[in-house]
């Protein structure tokens, strides 16, 4: 296996694209390391993207957004008092990740690319209207987080395509979000379901949306008709019933030993709900 | 394949090892600086018995690779101990019997010391959710929750 540390994307890039057999990059490792050991993934290439500079920082971008680095693990995310303040709900999901030394490691971009439908942080960076920066053999260009995931362990991303950075918008006023997920253990397990949701409001009423589901169908979804249930209303029986049904329709989940394809559904209809609760009253600055 | 020359300092000292890049962290531990106090439970990051703290952050040495040791520092359950004389976690865990076979203890130890560096006022929910990646096959738990909450008041009133 060759070991690679580069010192700037372009090259992982190029490192990434020459290579022969399979390729691999090392964020945190958290999931190489795990399918290195269990023999499903051996990598004749790893490129280790920790030593490229910035890769370790939490940045205001000029608008008022976030740009997140790629090796920030869980626990400097959950350290973090502005980013937590503004995106609560994505560092929430991305704090559900694992152990405490799971979380001394993990990072959001893995978790995205390794592809699992189940990937806790990815629903909160969907709904929040994330994307990722990506440098590639052609050049630099952004992609929304929605667009990566294309199926249980695959991505979008084309040989030489290195993620560089994770780009929040800015939260902007009366904003809030929130991510749930159902897992049998409360800690150390993976979701059955998962949901997010982020919302503005207008006084009472909800004037933006974006509702994401895991763990119920091939990848993370973006659910546009449950995000149609909340505009407009005031989170009331009406518009909840309108989120449920919606959720519930856009879920095509698996059935395992963990849930059954109809548990699934009916969960993630429960989470959206409780969800939607969550974020309608930190978006309100109720505290929560 | 060519090894790697990794330079890094384990409990305060500087070590060097030649490491195959797919060999894990505990992996040089154990076998390159005969450090065998980190054990391996699993060897995929559920059971913590291979807890080590690097620059300070609290991770499992089986999900780290020895080559990214490379100028950082590392601290193992070797380094708890002052000489003859036990921590406060260590004392408490033989005062308690919060071990059996044992072999979770120096996982436990190393985690349950850096939970008590960032919050030494713990609430046993903090405790339990904190060691959540601590598996124990033998104790139950209890006696390991009750000798981090004492090690804790004693760690509190010493200071
Ligand atoms: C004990 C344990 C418990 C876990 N619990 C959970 C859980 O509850 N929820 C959950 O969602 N996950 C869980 N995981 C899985 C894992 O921790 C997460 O998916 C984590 O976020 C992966 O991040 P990483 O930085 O460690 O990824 P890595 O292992 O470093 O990389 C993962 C994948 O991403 C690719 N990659 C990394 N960086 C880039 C980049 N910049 N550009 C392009 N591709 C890149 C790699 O090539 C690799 O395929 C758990 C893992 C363990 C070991
Ligand atoms: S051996 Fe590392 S977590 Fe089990
Ligand atoms: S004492 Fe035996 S595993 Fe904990």
């Amino acid at each position: 296996m060759d070991f690679h540390t580069p010192s700037s994307f372009e090259d992982a890039s190029k490192r990434a694209a020459e290579a022969t057999g399979l390729t691999r990059f090392l964020a945190g490792g958290t999931d190489v390391l795990v399918q290195m050991r269990s023999g499903t993934v051996l990598p004749d290439t790893l490129i280790d993207l920790k030593h490229i500079p910035g890769t370790q920082d939490i940045t205001r971008t000029p608008d008022g957004g976030w740009r997140i680095g790629i090796a920030v693990s869980g626990a400097r995310l959950g350290d973090h008092a502005d980013l937590v303040a503004d995106w609560p709900g994505v560092v929430e999901g991305m704090e559900l990740v694992g152990s405490t030394q799971v979380q001394g490691r993990a990072t959001l971009v893995g978790n995205l690319c390794n592809g699992s439908p189940a990937a806790d942080s990815v629903p909160g960076l969907v709904a929040a209207q994330a994307s990722v920066e990506i440098t590639g053999l052609t050049g630099v260009r952004t992609v929304p987080v929605e667009d990566i995931p294309a199926g249980p362990g695959k991505t979008t991303l084309s040989p030489g395509d290195v993620i560089s950075g994770i780009l929040i918008p800015p939260r902007g006023a009366h904003g809030g979000d929130a991510y749930q997920r159902f897992t049998p253990r409360t800690e150390m397990d993976i979701a059955v379901a998962g949901c997010a949701i982020s919302l503005r409001v207008d006084g009472d009423t909800i004037t933006e949306a974006r509702v994401a589901v895991g763990a119920v169908a091939p990848t993370v979804r973006l659910v546009p008709d449950a995000a149609a249930a909340l505009i407009g209303s005031t989170l009331d029986d009406t518009a909840i019933d309108a989120l449920v049904t919606a959720v519930r329709a856009a879920c095509n989940p698996i059935d395992d030993k963990r849930g059954t394809a109809e548990f699934r559904t009916d969960v993630a209809g429960v989470l959206a709900k409780r969800v939607a609760h969550i974020a309608y009253s930190r978006a309100k600055g109720d505290a929560q | 394949m060519s090894k790697i020359h990794v330079t890094t300092v384990v409990n305060g000292d500087e070590v060097e090892f030649l490491a195959d890049p797919r060999e894990t962290l505990l992996d040089c531990l154990r076998d390159h600086l005969g450090l065998t106090g980190s054990k391996e439970g699993c060897g995929t990051g559920d059971c913590g018995a291979c807890s080590v703290t690097v620059d300070g952050v609290l991770v499992s040495s089986c999900l780290m690779l020895g080559v990214e040791a490379q100028g950082k520092r590392i601290a193992t359950i070797e380094g708890m101990a002052n000489g003859e004389e036990l921590h406060p976690l260590q004392r408490q865990f033989v005062e308690h019997a919060a071990l059996q076979c044992g072999f979770c203890t120096p996982g436990i130890l190393v985690a349950a010391k850096a939970l008590l560096e960032k919050n030494p006022d713990p609430t046993e929910t903090e405790v339990r959710y904190w060691l959540a990646g601590n598996l124990c096959r033998c104790t139950g738990y209890d006696k390991i929750i009750r000798a981090v909450m004492d090690a804790a008041s004693e760690m509190r009133g010493a200071a």
